[in-house]
């Protein structure tokens, strides 16, 4: 009880705000941006999951909309971006700006203090100044109250963008500091320097009022204010696009141990406990633990669920199939082998069956301790060997009602134009070949695809 | 085989649960004369030790087991790897031969046929699994994709002759070499050199870029 108790505090994030993948396309539930797949706020992976249409064509058609409408489609952006509540969160920034009184009073202090000081700059006379700072009150305000209220992990990319700001204002305090540090700090200081004096040079340009300047004026300006803003923020844009890509790694990897979590805790956990409470019957700890070892590895080496629907099932699934059934109804382990695999056809059908019958017979009559089940796809035909170490029989003497399941296994394999072969002797075993040839050469040669 | 003595072994593996597992199984038949639990303890065990056959899981927690078999090999020539694992992921099982262990076979072997399968790697003999053998004929029966088809050192090396996979194929149906030599009508020593000569050809051919097959067949 306790292992269920501790599961279930287990810091795993909820695994069904994305669904699996089959309920993705179309959600058909309430539009949710999807933190977990995010580039910038997670609106298109939201909008993309509820459409149920590609993130990549969502993102696309953002950035169309964003260059031609000037900018607009960014403003809209980040209006959903503040609207739309993410996934397994329970309600929008916006929802929770409005709520949030502290920090509306927050936000009314801030702004009407940024005020005072406007009214009191505009009372020495720079208007011009005034005028362009007004609608900082606003986006001061405005941005504390998104600050307060968005999730922690967008609070932190927020972060990053605002850092080059503060490293600007740090850095002249900064050099001043220890020695130790001075090193490390002269780098971006000089980039800095360079970077202001390219942008001053731009900004002469474009503002020179000389003459033989004209024509120069607008292209070679315009290059070095760029160039001065790629000095200057470059390395901070390189960092937060490692920062994205090293954040998005670790979400698919957290994601993927809980999807492993969950896995192991659908199968093994549930074994174990059967087997703690089968102690006393090893047959059926046997039994179990070779039924939970085998499905742990078609997942683990053949990325297979465990119980997953085998819509197109070729002959090594089948075969894994007859496997599995076998051992769980008869708990006899059976040591199977196959070589290459193609799709399954009426007479591929037609073997399989009559290798289960095969196999079934070797558990059940056979005595032995394990039952070998081989089967190899070749160019023209495809065998299954199913061979035990048993006790044999003598075909001569076996009473009637018995030949009956020999002849089921002839008679299914001569009807698709197949053969089988039984060697036997008492005390020496049972060895049965199935031959089918392959129906036509139009079938699919997975082998050579795989080559 | 009627060794004078029990071959010398070293147990390579982390976990130390399995380890002395094996340890009690095995008992008199074989002589354990060190354990590790990582790839570099491995190496200075065998050093210290020249063991006749180093019993070499294939995953240790800092890399594969074959990182031991490509160390030891230059300066240890003729200490034997039988390859032990509790996966049968293709592309582990070929590396670690393709190192240059003499067999492989899985952790779910009955204790008699692990202490067989030891005497046979230290006199020399190749020991595969039915399983390994499943993987071989199926590396081998592929026919190369066109356009990637390389020209090989030795074309020798890039097929298997009729014998050696119908050899291969009885040990995939669970036959012992005795089995087989009785099956095909020939000496148990003349089914062993079969097997060894699988095994140099799985170890030097290009084929098929034999690991990375086995990558694949993973995904398929």
């Amino acid at each position: 009880m306790r292992q269920t108790e501790r599961w279930r505090h287990d810091p795993v994030p909820p695994r069904w705000h994305r669904g699996p993948p089959w309920l993705r396309r179309g959600s058909g539930g309430p539009l949710r941006r999807d933190p977990a797949d995010r580039l910038a706020g997670g609106v298109a992976a939201g909008v993309a999951a509820w459409r149920g249409v590609s993130v990549t064509a969502v993102r696309v058609v953002f950035a169309v909309l964003a260059v031609v409408t000037w900018g607009l489609g960014v403003a809209v952006y980040v209006a959903a971006w503040l609207l739309i509540p993410a996934a397994g969160a329970d309600g929008s920034i916006a929802g929770k700006a409005r709520s949030d009184a502290r920090g509306i009073r927050l936000a009314a202090g801030l702004g009407s203090l940024l005020i005072v000081v406007l009214l009191s700059l505009g009372a020495l006379g720079d208007g011009w100044f005034v005028g362009w700072a007004w609608p900082q009150v606003f986006s001061v305000a405005g941005l504390v109250l998104i600050w307060r209220n968005a999730p922690a992990d967008e609070r932190a990319t927020l972060r990053r963008l605002v850092e080059p700001l503060e490293q600007a204002a740090g850095s002249p305090a900064g050099s001043a500091a220890g020695e130790g540090t001075r090193a490390g700090r002269r780098g971006p200081a000089l980039r800095i320097a360079v970077a202001c004096v390219l942008l001053v040079a731009g900004a002469g340009l474009l503002f020179s009022r000389h003459e033989s300047l004209a024509l120069l004026r607008p292209l070679g300006g315009a290059v070095l204010v760029i160039a001065g803003i790629v000095v200057l923020l470059g390395p901070w844009w390189l960092r937060i696009a490692r920062d994205l890509v090293l954040e998005r790694q670790a979400r698919v990897r957290a994601e993927e141990r809980a999807d492993i979590a969950a896995r192991i805790h659908d199968s093994v956990l549930q074994t174990l406990a059967l087997i703690q409470r089968r102690a006393d019957d090893p047959h059926k700890v046997v039994q179990l633990a070779r039924m939970q070892e085998r499905e742990l590895r078609s997942w683990l080496f053949e990325g297979r669920a465990p119980h997953q629907a085998d819509a197109d099932m070729t002959l090594a699934a089948g075969v894994r199939q007859i496997q599995q059934d076998v051992e769980a109804s008869y708990g006899v382990p059976v040591e199977a082998v196959t070589v290459g695999d193609c799709q399954l056809d009426e007479s591929l059908d037609a073997l399989l069956a009559a290798a289960r019958e095969a196999t079934v017979n070797a558990a059940k009559w056979s005595g032995a301790d394990a039952v070998s089940l081989f089967a190899e796809v070749e160019p023209a035909e495809v065998s299954v060997v199913v061979r035990d170490r048993g006790r044999g029989f003598d075909p001569e003497a076996v009473p009637a009602d018995r030949k009956g399941l020999a002849e089921s296994v002839h008679g299914r394999m001569a009807r698709r134009g197949g053969t089988a072969a039984v060697s036997t002797a008492p005390g020496e075993g049972t060895k049965v070949t199935l031959t089918m040839p392959r129906a036509g050469t139009s079938s699919r040669a997975d082998t050579a695809s795989r080559a | 085989m009627t060794a004078a003595r029990p071959p010398r072994v070293v147990l390579v593996d982390d976990h130390g649960l399995f380890r002395s597992g094996v340890r009690a199984e095995l008992g008199r038949q074989v002589e354990v004369v060190g354990e590790a639990d990582d790839v570099q303890p491995a190496i200075e065990a065998i050093e210290a030790t020249s063991p006749d056959v180093v019993l070499l899981d294939v995953h240790l927690p800092s890399g594969g087991g074959q990182a031991v078999v490509q160390a030891v090999k230059a300066t240890r020539p003729q200490v034997r790897f039988l390859a032990l694992s509790a996966s049968d992921a293709p592309e582990d099982v070929i590396a670690v031969i393709r190192a240059g262990a003499r067999g492989y076979v899985t952790k779910t072997i009955s204790t008699a046929d692990l202490a067989d399968a030891i005497r046979r790697v230290a006199a020399g003999d190749a020991v595969f699994s039915h399983r390994l053998a499943g993987f071989v004929l199926d590396a081998f029966a592929a026919t190369p994709a066109p356009g990637e088809v390389k020209p090989s050192f030795d074309p020798e090396l890039d097929q298997l002759t009729g014998r050696e996979r119908e050899v291969l194929r009885l040990i995939a149906q669970g036959y012992t070499y005795k089995e087989i030599a009785r099956e095909l009508y020939i000496s148990a020593k003349t089914v062993e050199s079969h097997v060894s000569s699988v095994l140099r050809k799985l170890q030097l051919s290009t084929r098929h870029q034999l690991t990375r097959w086995a990558a694949e067949r993973r995904l398929a």
